[in-house]
Parts: C-alpha cells; structure tokens; sequence
C-alpha cells in the first residue's frame, strides 16, 4: 500500500497527488513514471511523475480523468492509498547540453516535460518552453516552467489565457525567426506529438516525445505496449518510453490505442451510473469485501 | 544412505509389477472443461495413487532421479506411496523439491523422470508426475509440516524475481539458515506461474498455498519492486547489506515474426493475452477492470508450438471461440510442448493447422484484424536445432479469417537488470552468463539462473538451476571464497 500525503487539484480533471515510495523516490529521473493499481480488481496503468523528493521519499503524480480507473484515482484524497506503485519505468530522458532545447508540454503532458526541462537547465541548455492547453483553467505547473525556462510560451485553443492557437504555431514562429534550435522535446497528445514531429522534420530538428501505448506489467514482460518506430517493433517501456519523434508511426500508436475503446466506454459508463446512483457505495465491481482502498469520502463522489 | 538396504514393501514381484497398467488421471470431461477455466486433471485418489506406486520396479540405479533436475528420490516416495506413507512420501519429495505441486502439474515429465524410467521400455512408464501431485495435495489437504531450519547463519540474500528459480533459491537457502528476500516486480508472487500458466492447469490457489508455506518457513517477499530500476543490484549488496544476491528474472520480451499485419488490433503477443487472462482477470470484466477483446464466436488462432502457445489457445476457447487453432510450422512430433497438454488440446476440439506459418496478418483497412495469409511447409534438411528445418511449398498459400491472432513464439532477454548492473556479463543475445555448475555470474556475490540464462525453457529447468545455485550461494556464503 502507498500512501497519498498529500492530494491537490491543479486543474479541472487534473489532481496532482504525493505518494509515499520512498525507493522509487530516490531513483527517479526526468522522463519516467510509474504504473498503478488502485485496489485489487483494477487495472495496472502508467502515470506520469512529475518530481520527487528523495529525502522525504515522495513522488508527485499527475493524473488527468481519462477512463474509469483515472476518474476513481481522482476521488482519492489525502490519506487514502493506492494499492499498487511500481517505478520508475521507462529509460530516463537523456539529458545533457545540447544548446538550445525546446521543450513543449500538451495538457497534461507538461507534467512530464516539467521534470526534463529542468534538467535540462541545469545541464546548462537554454531552455524555451511551450506549454499548450484547450483553455486558461488547464494551463498546469506554469509557475514551476517558468522557474527552469529561459522563455515560457503559452497557447490556449480558445484563446480564453495568453495567446489563441496551437504549441505548433509558436514553434513555428521561433524557427521562422531564426531561433537556433538544437534539440525540441514534445510531450502531449499523440496530435500534437506528430504535428511537432512533422514540424521539425521538416527543418530537420532532433526530436524526442515522450509515448503513452496501452501498458500492462511495464516492466518488459507482456510486450503490450509495442510501439512501431522507423519499421521495427519497439518497446515503450524498456526502449522508452522516449523515442525520435521523426522515426515514430503515429497513426499505428492511434489505433492500437484505440483497442478497447468499447471497454473503456462501457467502464466509464457503470463508474458514471455507480458513482450518481449510489455515492458512498464502493466503486469496485465487486463487493465492498474485496475493496483494497478506503472509500474515499470526497466530494466529487 | 545406501538405496537399497531396505527390502521392499512392494508386494509385488517385478514381472508382476509390469502388468498393472499405469492408472489414468481422472479429468473433467473434454466438452465440459472447454468452458470453463477450473483444473483439467483432478488428482489421483489414495487407491489409485498406491496401484500405481506398485508398478515401481525399484531400479538398483534408478534413471529417473538422474534425469530429475532437482534430483528427487523417486524410488524412495513411490515406496512410501505403496505402504500407505503419503505425508513420509511428500517429506521425501519436499528434500528436494520446494514446489512439488506445482512441478507435478507442469512438469514435461516425459522429458525427465518418466522418459528415462525402465518401464517404458515394455509398457508405460510410472505416472510419477501423477504420484508427485498426488501427495503434494495430499500434504496440503493435511497440515503441512514446516521443515526445520539450520541455525541461523546471520547471512542475507536478496532473490530477484518470484518465478520458479527465485523460489526454489529463496526455499532452499531458508532451509540452510540464511535470511532470504524475494522482490517481484508484479503485485502477485510467482512470476510466469501466476501471469503465465492458466488457471486450468496450474490452479493459482495451488500456488498462493506454496508460497504461504514458504512465508512460513520466513521467506520475506517484496513486490512492486523491479530490481534495475526501483533498486539496483549493486544497492542492494552495497546499501542494503544483502551478502548475495540471485537474479532470477525469467524470460523476457516476446519475440514477433516481422511480417506485414503484426501491429494491427487483434494481434497479440503471447505474454500480453496470458497476461490479461490470468494475472489481471481480464476474462472476468468489467467486474475487474482490465479489458481484453470479446472472443465470443470469434475465430482465434495461436502461432506456435509450445506449452504458452497451447496455454494461450485453450484460454481462447474456454472464453468462447468459435475456431481456435494452432499453427505450427513444424510437424506435431517437433512441437516442444507437454505430450499431455497436446492431447488435451485435441480432445477439448483444438484445430491443429500443422506444417503451416502466416506470411502476412490481414487488416479491413480500419486497423484491425481480419486473418492470415498461411503457406504450408514440408520438412526439409535438419537445422541448427537438430530439427528438421520447415520449407514452403510453393504454391501453397491460403487465406485463414481470423479476429485474434496470438503470437507465442518465444522470447528475447529483459535487458534491465543487465544494463543497470556494471560488469555484469551476457551473452550475444542478452541473456546472463553463469556458470552451468555453479550459476555464478562475472559479479562477485551475484548469481543468475533460469530463463534469465538459458533463454525460455521449462519450470523444472529453472528450478534445477535454482536448486544449484542455492548449494553454490551457501557454499559462497559459508567459504566466503569466490
């Protein structure tokens, strides 16, 4: 079991949480996450770690309510638990002075760029960041950017915070005026990955992105979140999950992603029922025997 | 101990011994135990299990325990078998075997003990893996008897992985006096026996009650812990104080064949659909909440020809395929799997599609699977292997429709345990190099067996190597000579 210390909103749909787990604390590097499970009939998935604090033994995760398990994952407050933690996963980000970085985070996604970029500072790169969301209330971590970037660029879709339009459109800028860009990082939804790739592929820019395919054990075991990169089968948990953006097939990683959407649907869609007809009632499938995890009394349930 | 000082309790003589026949497991009928997941053999009775003993023949040198792995004393249980000394006989085995009921389930027992028993020259050959079994439950339905340890040693060891290697080193060590931690990286203990193996042969009860017995011996277990990444090998010896350390991290990634269709939605490595099935309950969706696809009247098929591919199969048709085949490119005499597995597969109505390989999985252009486009083969020259190498026929191209297509041909080396520990020395395909007598690694204190080592084989073959490295870690532990 793995405590949540503390449970905090960042934005709407988007919790950030500190969790107990002090080994995977002070192992943790730019560019990992963690998989988990919430209590025992859930399902294992990867979550993003945004930063952790070796001395007390904590890792910061940021969930956005997706699918069922992160909708629940949600509801968790401070002093609950999570049955499962398991990292960090993943090769870390490669971090070291490239010269100029550009490094852009998508919704949640800034999440994990976050901890890269600040590496990648303190490697000595001049880090521009991109930070994009649909609107002003899901801008995230912008302070905590803003601390390890020498410019911080901000778009919102409906141009409700700082400047209408896509984190493309500002790469785009920075590349037409003549910025000198050694290495560009992308971390975000598939979209927005592949615009960036097909982007900087174009001005022939090193690109790295971060990918989220459907995982199980991530420990490389299932080979469930085989990834299709210049042709050849790879693995996001053991050869990434950071890969060059340019070599990635996007479209393979869309539709495999896409699996099982009618179960997710049909998840999403008993939690939804459950949660409104029965607020209290454990969220498991089953009964409240084999409920691994304190019912959590918060409001969104 | 001499062997045969002893006069034998078996009433019979040997020519009379010959013609009991071998007893037959009792299992659940083929068309019923399609549909569902409960254990396809149901255990000899205590009747049975002594008519069977008394086929023994007692062999002054007895060739099944030499080609035991673990070397168990089969001669000597079987014998308490027959006088009706079923807890003596699970104690004899025991001294050898940490997990006897699940070796007598999983065992290939025709390539081991049974293969080389005298019998089977003329008739069959002794159901040791039967008697196994036999007082394994047996032991369990009574109270098993903790073995005693040796004194404590103050030594710690750290084994990484809780497959079968890791828990035969973590048993036997306990046993000599050592303090032992199993760290797992999945929250279930038992590695391929829990994610692998499905339920229908290897009940997960029969393991969670293996390894409560050796929480009961002091094993300590740990999960949630992936050794290279949670904590290195190199922490745990420094930092953690462990005094040596066994990698037993088991087979690794699944391999694929590379041809056109493999990442379409419906393809699945072996791994991941077992995985599913019987580590995160995906059959029992959406009471748990791991999705796998619907194979309700779908026609599925299984590549390959081993104990996973036929496990991966016989899981599909128990959730409801409407087809399920294997397609093997060789001929059913080369497949590797268990010859009681196979036999059960056909009875239970498998389609056994041999001397047959997909060239290319078919899509219906929205990204998911439709079939396979097969060619048949015929067995040419011998290869590397030693086994005669399948040719295409020319000409010989088919279309097989299809909505899950299971790959289970093997596996390649897990590489984090490797990359994370410096001057940890594998192989050109990744796998740990240890010595075959000793199962030291090029690391001082570390040892590694299993498929970690050998590439995928068999739970009896992991557990051998865990038995050996267990002598060689005391030996280590109690020397101090490297």
């Amino acid at each position: 079991m793995f405590k949540i210390i503390h449970a905090q909103f960042l934005a709407p749909g988007i919790k950030r949480f500190v969790i107990e787990a002090p080994r995977i604390a002070s192992k943790q590097q730019p560019g990992q996450f963690v998989i988990l499970r919430i209590y025992e009939e859930g399902e294992r998935i990867p979550v993003t770690i945004e930063n952790s604090d070796p001395v007390k033994g904590t890792i910061n995760i940021v969930v956005q309510s997706a699918g069922k398990t992160t909708h629940l994952l949600n509801t968790l407050e401070t002093g609950d638990s999570i049955l499962d933690v398991v990292g960090p996963l993943g090769k870390p980000s490669e971090i070291r002075n490239y010269g100029t970085v550009v490094v852009v985070g998508g919704g949640v996604g800034t999440a994990m760029a976050y901890p890269t970029a600040a590496a990648l500072k303190r490697a000595g790169n001049r880090v521009i960041s991109i930070v994009g969301a649909r609107n002003k209330e899901l801008v995230i971590l912008e302070r905590e950017m803003r601390n390890v970037s020498d410019a911080l660029l901000i778009t919102t879709d409906d141009g409700s915070y700082a400047d209408k339009g896509f984190v493309t459109d500002k790469l785009k800028q920075l590349i037409q005026n003549g910025t000198r860009i050694d290495l560009v990082v992308a971390v975000g939804p598939i979209v927005m990955m592949k615009a960036v790739s097909e982007l900087t592929r174009r001005e022939n820019i090193h690109t790295v992105v971060s990918l989220n395919p459907i995982m199980i054990d991530g420990t490389g075991m299932c080979g469930g979140c085989r990834v299709l990169i210049d042709g050849k089968s790879e693995f996001a948990c053991v050869d990434g999950p950071e890969f060059d953006g340019h070599k990635v097939n996007f479209e393979v990683l869309v539709q495999r992603n896409a699996m099982y959407r009618d179960a997710e649907q049909r998840s999403m869609d008993e939690f939804r029922a459950r949660t409104k007809s029965a607020a209290g009632a454990p969220i498991s499938g089953n009964t409240g025997q084999k409920w691994g995890t304190p019912v959590p009394q918060g409001e969104a349930r | 101990m001499s062997p045969t000082a002893t006069k034998s309790k078996n009433p019979l003589l040997p020519k009379e011994r010959i013609k009991v026949p071998r007893q037959s497991m009792p299992e659940q009928p083929a068309e019923v135990r399609a549909h569902n997941f409960e254990e396809v053999n149901l255990g000899f009775s205590p009747e049975l299990a002594q008519q069977e003993a008394l086929r023994c023949l007692e062999c002054a040198k007895p060739t099944c325990t030499d080609n035991c792995p673990v070397g168990i004393d089969v001669k000597d249980f079987v014998q308490k078998i027959v006088i009706g000394d079923f807890l003596g006989a699970a104690a004899k085995v025991r001294e050898a075997n940490v997990l006897p009921a699940i070796t007598g389930r999983v065992c290939p027992q025709e390539d081991q003990c049974e293969g080389k028993c005298l019998l089977s020259k003329k008739v069959k050959p002794l159901g040791i893996g039967y008697l196994e079994r036999f007082v394994a439950d047996y032991e369990q339905r009574m109270g098993t008897n903790i073995i005693p340890h040796a004194e404590p040693t103050g030594k710690k060891v750290a084994v990484v992985g809780s497959g079968p290697s890791g828990l035969t080193v973590a048993g036997d060590l306990i046993q000599k006096g050592h303090k032992v931690c199993v760290f797992e990286a999945l929250h279930e203990i038992g590695g391929v026996l829990v994610y692998g193996i499905p339920e229908f042969r290897l009940p997960k009860q029969i393991v969670r009650e293996q390894i409560d017995y050796m929480r009961k011996m002091g094993v300590e277990f740990e999960t949630d812990v992936v050794v290279g990444r949670t904590v290195t090998i190199d922490e745990l010896l420094e930092k953690e104080g462990y005094d040596a350390v066994f990698i037993g991290t088991g087979a690794g990634l699944p391999q694929f064949m590379n041809i056109p269709g493999e990442h379409l939605n419906g393809v699945y490595s072996a791994n991941e659909f077992l995985t599913r099935i019987n580590l995160m309950k995906a059959y029992k969706f959406p009471v748990y909440d791991e999705p796998m696809l619907d194979l309700h009247g779908k026609d599925v098929a299984v590549i390959g020809g081993g104990n996973t591919a036929l496990d991966a199969i016989r899981s599909a048709l128990r959730l409801g395929a409407r087809k399920a085949y294997v397609i093997y490119r060789r001929s059913e005499t080369e497949m590797p799997a268990r010859a009681e597995e196979a036999h059960h597969a056909r009875q239970e109505g498998i389609d056994f599609q041999m001397l047959t390989a997909p060239v290319e999985f078919l899509s219906d252009g929205k990204g998911w699977l439709t079939g396979a486009r097969c060619v048949r083969m015929e067995l040419g020259e011998p290869d590397a292997s030693g086994r005669r190498r399948p040719v295409p026929i020319q000409g010989s191209e088919f279309e097989l429709p299809l909505s899950v297509a299971v790959i289970a041909i093997g596996t390649s080396a897990n590489p984090i345990v490797q990359s994370t520990t410096p001057g940890l020395e594998t192989n050109k395909r990744g796998y740990i190099q240890a010595s075959e007598e000793t199962q030291r690694t090029s690391r001082k204190g570390v040892f590694a067996g299993g498929d970690i080592v050998t590439g995928s084989a068999t739970v009896i073959l992991a557990m051998g190597a865990g038995r050996r490295a267990a002598n060689s870690i005391h030996e280590y532990l109690t020397t101090g000579v490297w």
